[in-house]
Parts: C-alpha cells; structure tokens; sequence
C-alpha cells in the first residue's frame, strides 16, 4: 500500500535484493545481504545503523563503486529511473555519477583534490558531462559557491581545499554533488567530522537545496536524532540486512523491531528528564564474519526465541512499514518496552 | 575559601602553546591560547560536565589540571593542595589519585599487553600490591567491577569490542582508587548501542565508589545525561556554568543556546516543532580569538559592546554564572 503520491508514478531508486560480499582471510562476507528500498522523487530516505550494518556498503553498491577485488555486487537489481545500474557498461555508469547521481563522503578532504583549485573540480563535471565550455562552467562554479552560502564566492574558487574549514571544504562537496542538477544524492555521514552547529549548518543546507532541486537524498548516519530531523522515510540496517523500515514519524512512534527500540531507549535525549538510566542494548554489534543463523540482533535481543534460529522475512507489519521480526506484531507498543 | 567537599579547584588557569617560525632563527611569532582563563570548583561525588566544540580547549583543561602539559598560569588545588608548580616526581602521588579515561579504546591500550597486565601495571608502577596473591586479587575485582569476566585477564586487546576496551582502560583507570577521573570523550568513538552501557558504568561506578568525575565531550545530550554541572567552553573560555537541568530548562548564554538547537532530538514530531536557530559561521582560530567577547563573530543578539569589552563571568545564583553583555544590566 502506498502513500498517494507514490502511486502516481514508480519510484526514482528501487533497490531489490542486493547483496555485496567480500573475500577476506576469515572467508566470504556478506556486508550487504538481500536489501531492498524505494525512494521517490524528492524524497529524504536514512539509512541507520552502526558500524558493520552494510549501510555505508549499501549506498557505494548504488553506484558501483565497490573495490573489485576484494568486494563483488553477487545479487540484486539497483533500478534507477527505468535503468539496472548493475547491468550497464562501465563507460555508462561513469556517464551517471557525479551526474545524475552525485556522492557526497565523511571526508570531504579525501575525496577533493588537493591540488586542484576549487573551482576547477566544481567545474569539472559541468564541462565533463555536459559539455559546458570552460569559462561558462567557472561562472556557474562561482554561483554555486553562492547558493551553498559560501560567501565571496567569486574569489573562493581560487582556493585549494587545505584553504577551507572543515565546514567549507563540505560546503563545496555540497556545491559539487549539485553541479549537474542530480535526481539523486547520497550522502554517507556527511556531517560526522564536523563541529555541533557547522553539522546542523550543513545538514539544514543539504535538506534546502535538495528540495529546492526537487533532488532524492539517501543520508546515510548513525545518529537518530539527525534521521528525526531531515528523513521522511527511515531505514534501519543490521548487520548487513534491513531490519525496519518505513516513514520517519510512524517508526520513531510504533517501532515495530526490537533492534530500533533498543537503540532508542539507549540514546539520551535534551528534552528528556537527565540522570535516570538509560536502558542499553547488551552485547555488541555483530561480526559480519560470524553472523548468528537466522535473525542477526537474536543473541542481544530480550525477546529471543527458539523462532528467531530462523531468519525472519521483511515484512509488512503496518500499512506502509515493514519489519524483520518473528514478534513484530507484538511490538506495536511504544518505546521503552 | 574552599568547602570541605571540594576535590578540585581550578582558578584562571591558562594553557598558551607557542607557534613558532623560521628554519634557523626560530622565534616565537604568537601563541594559541588554548585554555585563556578558566575557573571552576569540581565537589566530590559530583560530575562537572566540560563541552565545546573543537578549539574550545576542554582537552587541554584535562591534560593541564593531570599536569600532562604546562601550564602558563594560574591555580590548580586538589584535594586542597596547590599543584600547579609541581614537576614529574612531586605529582607523582598526587597521579594515584587523579586519573583519564581517553577516547580511543583502541590507541589507548598497549596491544602487546595482556588485560591483567594494562590493568594492574599501576598497581606495579605505585608499589601498591604486596604480593603476586594480592596483585592477582586486586587485578580479578577490577576486573569485576568493571563488568568483565575474569578468565578475560589473559587475553590481548584485539580480542575485545570498542565496549569492552573502554571497560579496560576504566578498570586500569580505577586501579589505584582515585578520587578523581577526567574522562576525555569516553564514549565519542563507541558504537551508538554501546554508548549507553559505557554511560551507565560510569554512573554506577560513582554510587559505588564516590568517584568524582570530570566528563569531557562534544555531545551535549550524552553530557547533559551524566553530569551534575556542565560548563560551556568557547574558544578557552567558560561562557557559562550551571546545574544540567537548568542548563536545557532555560540556557543563558547565546552559544549554549545556539549548541542546544545545533542537537536534534531523536523524536520527528518534536524536531517538526521545534524552532530552527542554526547559528552561521565557525569557531575562529583560537592564534587570533576576536576582540571583546569571543563569541561576537557569530552572535546573533551581538550589541556594540560585545566587539571590545570582554564580558567577566557573573554570578547568577542557584550555581550558574554567565559570561555574557545581555546579562550586565541585571
């Protein structure tokens, strides 16, 4: 069942059962394994989790950026606008990044040139994928600059990285990934290395441009409180898998898989009465290596059961929000039980 | 004069770094203050939250009141006694009683060593366990304290979680019964499941031992959560100082107000309602802080006399204090 507007067309991204894997010394791992989602036009989608969940694997998957060997996209279909990202050409899949699908990484410094002014990388794509003069992809590096708020713009371009803060060198990651006006962007824990208000600065930025540009965007973050204030739609991973997902408000207000209320009974929150203990989850996050039969969060989970030897489908629990939990429908309360 | 239940007291403590330049005629061209006059009282029992941003110089108050780096000048008294002039031998016995828990459960621990060995080399170091018998006991009930399983003594870090490293380094940090320990981002590079039960340790810890606990961190929420009194810091200053629950309820200064509205709460239907006030700009470089309050660069509510006139810290009652113009009248 889908919302109305969903229904009007098939959405931008539909990613079915992918799984990646990687060959390591301890044998085959699956980082990514059966993951599936839509996202729509202009849509915000989270994916959450901690490390070794897969969702920074999940999103290097969409566009084929996993390193060959060791790593290997073994199933699934990444449908983007009508097309399976993972049955085009290498030359067309280069046509598409940075293009109608642009990135944006934790590192901002690792993924700019140092030695390449500004502007030139902004520029690059324009003149590269669309054919834009030189000059005329400069003028439009400069009012880029601008639109992501960077101000003297006209001299900025100029600039090397190493020049920028932290918050400007996102800022240009920013006015890069827009370049060629994307459908689509994916931003992997865009804000994790920088300041309190430079993150909220940045995060309010992408949210702004990306509706303005009607633009997907895949924001990938371990922090539930960034997920509460910029996703629409919320997907959470677990070792490897999807374990919920579904619009923000209804997850946040009846999770439906132990693993989302563990987490959310373990962040304290502002608004919240200090000092009283938080409920943690016990154990540690998985080792994909080693992963448990059937339901991957069982040996930390309360409820565990002899059920959960198998492994639990995704399914739908609620119109509009799906769960990998053998007791989802027994979950309905809300947080803290 | 200083109440009897006071552990620490720091008073206009500043950290400068000299910046030099030149390949052969190296000179001292400026200096980064790092902590430029702080001043704080930490009681026993109680846990003084330090927050700020990068450069705010909460770090470095840590490691200058361990006397890990120099300090530049001011008073540093603990448990009544003035340290601030002491060298490496006189801390020698005060370092028993003052310890760190740091962020990185991974650099911190040294892999060559087994877990019964990181945690009781202090034991070694200071002398205190008479004998293998005792020193097998001591290092089996830190352990124990600590949540970890004794049959974990003979194995190596690598072996262990993020979590379970952490619990490591807190156990080695109890070993010598301090009375007071600085915690530099303890939880910062945990997983977000495990942050909780690393928070609630050090909480239960201090119920059972009255430890004191100095808790340095960027995350106001996780601050907020452990600490008693939190107090802001903004480019090697205290902006303000006060019990947490009024710290949230009604926050004073422009900046504490601007980092409470930077953390989103974990809750859509709140963060829907709630007013968006992202303050613009970053935190200048603490070589060349502004003139005047160090916060005027990015204050929304700046007056004039905000740009020249460096405001003093002013008590308020009830434990806060502010540094702040908006405050001056009253």
């Amino acid at each position: 069942m889908r919302t109305g507007a969903r229904l009007m067309g098939a959405p931008l991204l539909s990613v079915k059962g992918l799984s990646t894997e990687f060959r390591t010394e301890r044998g085959v791992v699956k980082a990514v394994d059966d993951v599936s989602f839509d996202l729509a036009a202009g849509e915000t989608l989270a994916i959450v989790g901690e490390s070794g969940s897969g969702k920074s694997v999940t999103a290097m998957s969409i566009l084929r950026l996993i390193p060959d060997p060791p790593g290997r996209i073994s199933a699934g279909e990444v449908v983007f606008d009508g097309q399976n990202l993972l049955t085009l050409s290498d030359e067309e899949i280069r046509a598409i990044r940075g293009n109608r699908i642009a990135m944006i990484f934790q590192e901002p410094m690792s993924s700019l040139n140092p030695s390449l002014t500004v502007g030139l990388q902004i520029a690059e794509p324009i003149n590269l994928h669309r054919r834009t003069p030189w000059a005329a992809a400069m003028d439009m590096a400069v009012e880029l600059l601008g639109r992501v708020r960077m101000s003297d713009a006209r001299s900025r371009i100029k600039a090397y990285p190493h020049q920028f803060s932290g918050g400007m060198r996102q800022r240009a990651m920013i006015a890069m990934a827009l370049a060629c006006q994307p459908q689509l962007i994916i931003a992997d824990e865009p804000t994790t290395a920088l300041d309190v208000t430079v993150q909220a600065q940045i995060l309010a930025l992408l949210k702004e441009v990306t509706r303005a540009a009607n633009s997907a965007l895949i924001l990938i973050t371990h922090d539930l409180g960034v997920v509460a204030r910029y996703a629409d739609r919320v997907c959470v991973m677990y070792g490897g898998r999807v374990v919920e997902a579904g619009p923000a408000r209804e997850i946040y207000a009846r999770p439906r898989h132990p693993y989302t209320i563990g987490l959310m009974a373990s962040v304290p929150r502002l608004d919240q009465e200090a000092g009283s203990r938080l409920v943690p989850i016990e154990g540690s996050p998985p080792n994909l290596a080693d992963l448990p039969p059937g339901c991957a969060f069982a040996p930390r989970c309360r409820r565990a059961a002899d059920i959960c030897r198998q492994r639990p489908m995704l399914v739908r629990s609620a119109p509009d929000h799906l769960s990998a939990c053998h007791f989802h429908a027994h979950l309905s309360a809300h947080v803290g039980t | 004069m200083s109440a009897p239940d006071t552990v620490l007291e720091v008073k206009d403590l500043k950290v400068h770094f000299p910046v030099m330049a030149g390949a052969v005629m190296r000179r001292q061209v400026g200096s980064v203050k790092a902590v430029d006059g702080v001043s704080f009282d930490v009681r026993r029992g109680e846990t003084l939250g330090l927050v700020g941003e990068s450069g705010c110089g909460k770090s470095t108050t840590g490691l200058a009141i361990l006397k890990m780096i120099d300090i530049t000048s001011g008073e540093v008294k603990f448990e009544g006694e003035d340290i601030s002039s002491y060298d490496r031998s006189r801390m020698r016995p005060i370092r028993r009683r003052m310890q760190m828990v740091y962020q990185d459960p991974f650099g911190s621990l040294n892999p060559r060593m087994k877990v019964s060995e990181i945690v009781g080399e202090p034991l070694e170091v200071h002398g205190m366990a008479s004998n293998r018998a005792a020193y097998d006991a001591r290092v089996a009930s830190l352990l124990d304290m600590v949540g970890l399983l004794p049959d974990m003594a003979d194995r190596y870090p690598h072996e262990f979680s993020g979590g379970q490293r952490q619990r490591i380094g807190i156990a080695r940090a109890l070993a010598l019964d301090p009375a007071l320990i600085i915690c530099d981002e303890p939880v910062s590079a945990l997983d977000v499941s495990i942050q909780a039960q690393v928070v609630n340790l050090f909480q239960e810890l201090q119920e059972r031992l009255g430890l004191t606990y100095i808790f340095i961190a960027h995350d106001l929420a996780v601050v907020r959560h452990i600490s008693h009194r939190i107090a802001v810091m903004y480019l090697g200053r205290i902006v303000e100082i006060a019990p947490r629950s009024e710290l949230y309820a009604k926050p004073l200064h422009p900046y504490t107000q601007a980092l409470l509205a930077a953390i989103p709460i974990p809750d859509p239907e709140v963060e829907a309602s709630r007013p968006q006030q992202i303050i613009t700009g970053e935190v200048p470089s603490a070589m060349r802080p502004p003139p005047g309050c160090r916060f005027h660069t990015r204050c929304p509510q700046v007056m004039e006399v905000c740009k020249s006139v460096d405001p003093p810290m002013r008590d308020r009652g009830g434990g806060r204090a502010v540094a702040c113009h908006l405050y001056d009248a009253a």
